[in-house]
């Protein structure tokens, strides 16, 4: 991952390509983009194992090429209104770090949209809300072509806050 | 050179590593005053190859640290000096140190190099004590080493030399700073040039080398040609004739100056060569033998057999040719070649089938590497407490999987510890009791149905079953005690915090960290069990799966789900009788299975799912045992019993509580695997309920 990310770099600084690359997709109305080095397929919605005792937003488990990958229902974890699954709904599978180690995850989006160049100048942060809107998960927010897309940082989103949320889950008592 | 050294120094470490094993398994089996020559050269040439190794990679502190012990074990194998229980205990010691420095050279850290300090002094003490003797005794034997005022060498590389990177120039240009040097090239082997190799040696040397020489700086040059080439080195007289014939690899003998200059050269190299050639495949043998076992590299690597994969290539070669041989049939499949089809895929069965088996294989070790640390650690212990103790050890071939093997290794070093401290008497006691003076510890591991059995056993003082009541009833663990059979006193010991530290008075009473052996034990989905007599000593016996990577599974149905019950913790699985439920406070309920109650855990309550039915008779109850304790699953129905492979949940995810992992079944979905004491533990708490507020 490292050396493709050199690699990338590389590439950004020398050609065309400048800033990092980014796959958005969308939820609710709203773009989203993660990370494209991030991006190891997209597949579309099947059939999952649900995992017993866990909160809703983790659909449960699928088989990809002999792995088990949890798959995540970005809709539910983002306490959005769920919707049926159609033919347009994909599941993006992302590498996730965690430390030194990492995982594999799937997320279910509404579509996949576009790939986008964002320049890392371009990246604003996230205002503060407060406490209204978690923000947490939330790398920057990006303006192209007139519109903005939130840039995840998916690290973030499918890690600790994740398992900080489902070990309390499964820890109270 | 610009070769990336790391990679070498990696297999020097783990090469000295086993060095070092070999070492110590010979010294503690050595018996003072009678030194078997074979045993002190397998030491010796441990040593010389790490001393070699440590010295190209730059650790001068265990180069000049091995030198010494090798200096000292060449005396020993000269038979300058007597293999005394001091010496033996010294090069323990030794053993000890390099491993420490290793270990130091390996994770880049310092060491603490005051032990290693205090060693070499014993060591160099007992150096000068025999350089003193023998200096009394009569110089002679190294004054014919050094005296010489020149030597002569035939040097006669083998073909191959060249290829392993030495460099004849060098060899000669090192020679040649030692003193005046006159070389004749002897051609004979030299093809014509349509044939010649340029990677070959062909040529050979005889080299006169004058000047004041020692013998070691010559064997020096030669130390890394060693073995790939013949080699004679052979003082010349006074007026440049060669006095006497030295064979390359032995220690200079006497009677051999008397032989005179007719046989001069030949039959050194003859005797060099054998011997380095035994040298290297006795080394290999013992490679193959004893691998090093550490525990503190789990992700390491492992060296597996050449007959193993080449097995794995040849069934994957028979592979390929089944599946060409259904890819023509599918080409224009008609039905007439049904028949065709399903030899076909039997044959694709029995392949895949042996493929996996082999594959498998290769995880597996043998229990040696477990067993082979505990022969030092009893020799230890023994010294320590003051006891006699035999280290019997058999089924040390018994196969096992590796992982298996790694997190079994502390609770059993802490077994036989137990064993040899709290089970063995003192000699004193023994003799009392009318036992021989020396204990016996027994480890016996041998292969039983899918499983591995390990013994650890000891003909000590056994276990003091009043003691253990006692301390059962003071901590309330039971009220009371007359009807408990051994096996549930006995049991009492793998309970947390059941310290010796007050059990233990007169005699044996065990339980450090027992309930951690226990725990680990259970990890790994094993079994352990005591038994005792007393006066008669004690049986530890673990019972192990043999792979941690496949299980036989029940798969049941609960609702639109599968899951699979291991097979090996399924006692019965029967139809529910209303008449034989009963509730406890309207919740809780019990099942009356002959003359138990079992408690009854609906898995589709446990794991919050909608079933088939909530009537209880319209299910299937699953009897199953966990942690030593029974209850009955419902589920909706029973599926097949099929081998499966077993998948992480972790690697990707987390524990799930209940959930010991997934498996992918043969339509490609993923079904989970029940863990039974993770369930019955999970009920007790009242898991049902906060799945309920998790869902909510």
């Amino acid at each position: 991952m490292d050396v493709a990310e050199q690699i990338a770099s590389g590439l950004a600084g020398t050609g065309e390509v400048d800033g990092s690359q980014f796959l958005t997709f969308l939820l609710a109305g709203e773009e989203y983009g993660v990370d494209i080095l991030r991006v190891q397929e997209i597949k579309g919605w099947n059939a999952v194992t649900p995992i017993p005792n866990t909160p809703d937003y983790i659909r449960g488990v699928i088989n990809l090429r002999g792995t088990i990958v949890p798959i995540i229902d970005l809709r539910r974890r983002f306490g959005l209104e769920p919707v049926e699954y159609g033919p347009m709904t994909v599941v993006i599978v992302l590498k996730v770090m965690r430390e030194d180690k990492s995982r594999v995850m799937g997320i279910v989006v509404d579509a996949v949209s576009d790939v986008y160049n964002v320049q890392d100048e371009s990246l604003k942060p996230a205002p503060d809300f407060g406490s209204v809107v978690n923000v947490d998960f939330v790398e920057g927010l990006a303006t192209v072509n007139e519109t903005m897309v939130i840039i995840l940082d998916i690290d973030h989103l499918l890690n600790s806050g994740e398992l900080a949320v489902m070990d309390h889950a499964v820890g109270h008592e | 050179m610009s070769i990336d050294m790391e990679q070498f120094k990696a297999t020097f470490i783990e090469e000295s590593l086993e060095g070092l094993d070999i070492m110590e398994s010979v010294l503690l089996e050595m018996q003072p005053g009678a030194a078997d020559a074979e045993e002190v050269d397998n030491i010796f040439r441990a040593a010389h190859s790490i001393k070699g190794g440590s010295a190209t990679f730059g650790f001068s502190d265990i180069s000049n640290f091995t030198h010494v012990v090798e200096t000292l074990l060449d005396q020993i194998r000269a038979g300058e000096r007597e293999v005394t229980q001091e010496a033996i205990d010294l090069f323990l010691k030794s053993v000890d140190c390099i491993r420490d420095m290793l270990a130091g050279a390996q994770e880049g850290f310092e060491i603490n190099l005051d032990q290693v300090a205090e060693v070499k002094a014993g060591l160099d003490r007992m150096l000068g004590s025999v350089a003193q003797a023998a200096a009394e005794a009569g110089p002679e034997a190294q004054d014919d080493a050094t005296a010489a005022s020149g030597w002569q060498i035939v040097f006669k590389p083998f073909p191959d030399m060249l290829r392993s990177g030495n460099d004849v120039v060098r060899l000669f240009r090192e020679l040649d700073e030692m003193g005046e040097m006159k070389v004749e090239v002897d051609l004979e082997g030299l093809p014509a040039l349509v044939d010649m190799e340029p990677e070959e040696a062909c040529l050979s040397w005889t080299l006169a080398l004058h000047g004041e020489i020692g013998r070691e700086q010559i064997d020096e040059v030669f130390e890394w040609v060693d073995g790939d080439c013949e080699l004679s080195i052979v003082p010349l007289g006074g007026d440049g004739v060669v006095a006497a014939e030295i064979p390359a690899s032995e220690t200079p003998a006497p009677e051999a100056a008397a032989d005179g200059p007719a046989q001069a050269a030949s039959p050194a190299p003859l005797q060099a060569a054998p011997e380095a050639g035994e040298r290297r495949s006795s080394g290999d043998r013992r490679q193959g033998e004893r691998r090093k076992n550490r525990a503190s590299s789990e992700n390491s690597s492992i060296r597996v057999g050449i007959d193993k994969v080449d097995a794995l290539i040849n069934l994957v070669g028979e592979l390929v040719i089944t599946q060409s041989m259904l890819g023509q049939l599918g080409e224009d499949f008609s039905m007439d070649k049904v028949e065709r089809l399903k030899d076909g895929l039997a044959e694709l069965e029995r392949n895949t089938r042996e493929l996996q088996e082999n594959v498998m294989s290769i995880r597996m070790l043998p229990i040696s590497f477990a067993f082979n640390r505990f022969p030092r650690m009893v020799h230890d212990l023994c010294g320590k407490l003051g006891k006699k103790i035999e280290l019997k050890m058999s089924g040390e071939q018994t196969e096992l999987d590796k992982t298996v093997m790694e997190k079994i290794g502390d609770p059993l070093v802490h077994l036989v510890r137990n064993a040899v401290d709290h089970g063995i008497e003192t000699p004193e006691a023994r003799l009392q009791a009318g036992k021989p003076e020396t204990g016996t510890v027994h480890l016996n591991a041998y292969h039983q149905g899918g499983n591995i059995l390990i013994e650890i056993s000891d003909d000590g003082a056994g276990l003091n079953r009043e003691r253990i009541l006692a301390k059962a009833i003071e901590r309330g663990l039971t009220s009371g005690g007359d009807n408990l059979s051994d096996a549930e006193v006995f049991d009492f010991l793998f309970q947390p915090g059941f310290s010796t530290a007050e059990v233990v008075s007169d005699v044996s009473g065990r339980g450090v960290g027992m309930d951690v052996v226990k725990r680990n034990i259970t990890a790994l989905g094993g079994a352990i069990d005591v038994e005792s007599r007393p006066g008669n000593g004690s049986t530890f016996t673990i019972r192990l799966p043999l792979t941690l990577a496949i299980l036989d599974g029940q798969l049941v149905r609960v609702g639109e789900q599968t899951f699979i019950i291991p097979l090996v913790s399924i006692i019965e699985s029967l139809q529910v009788e209303p008449v034989r439920v009963n509730a406890i406070a309207g919740s809780a309920e019990l099942y009356k299975l002959r003359d138990d109650y079992l408690p009854i855990i609906r898995l589709y309550d446990a794991f919050g799912l909608k079933p088939d039915s909530t009537n209880l008779e319209d299910g299937l109850l699953v009897v199953v045992e966990g942690h030593g304790q029974q209850a009955g699953l419902l589920v909706d129905d029973l599926l097949a019993q099929q081998q499966v492979v077993i998948k992480s949940l972790e690697t990707n995810f987390k524990k799930v509580g209940g959930i010991s992992g997934a498996t992918i079944l043969g339509d490609g979905t993923v079904a989970l695997i029940v863990d039974i004491g993770g369930i019955i533990e999970l009920s007790q708490n009242g898991g049902h309920k906060r799945a309920n507020s998790a869902a909510a």
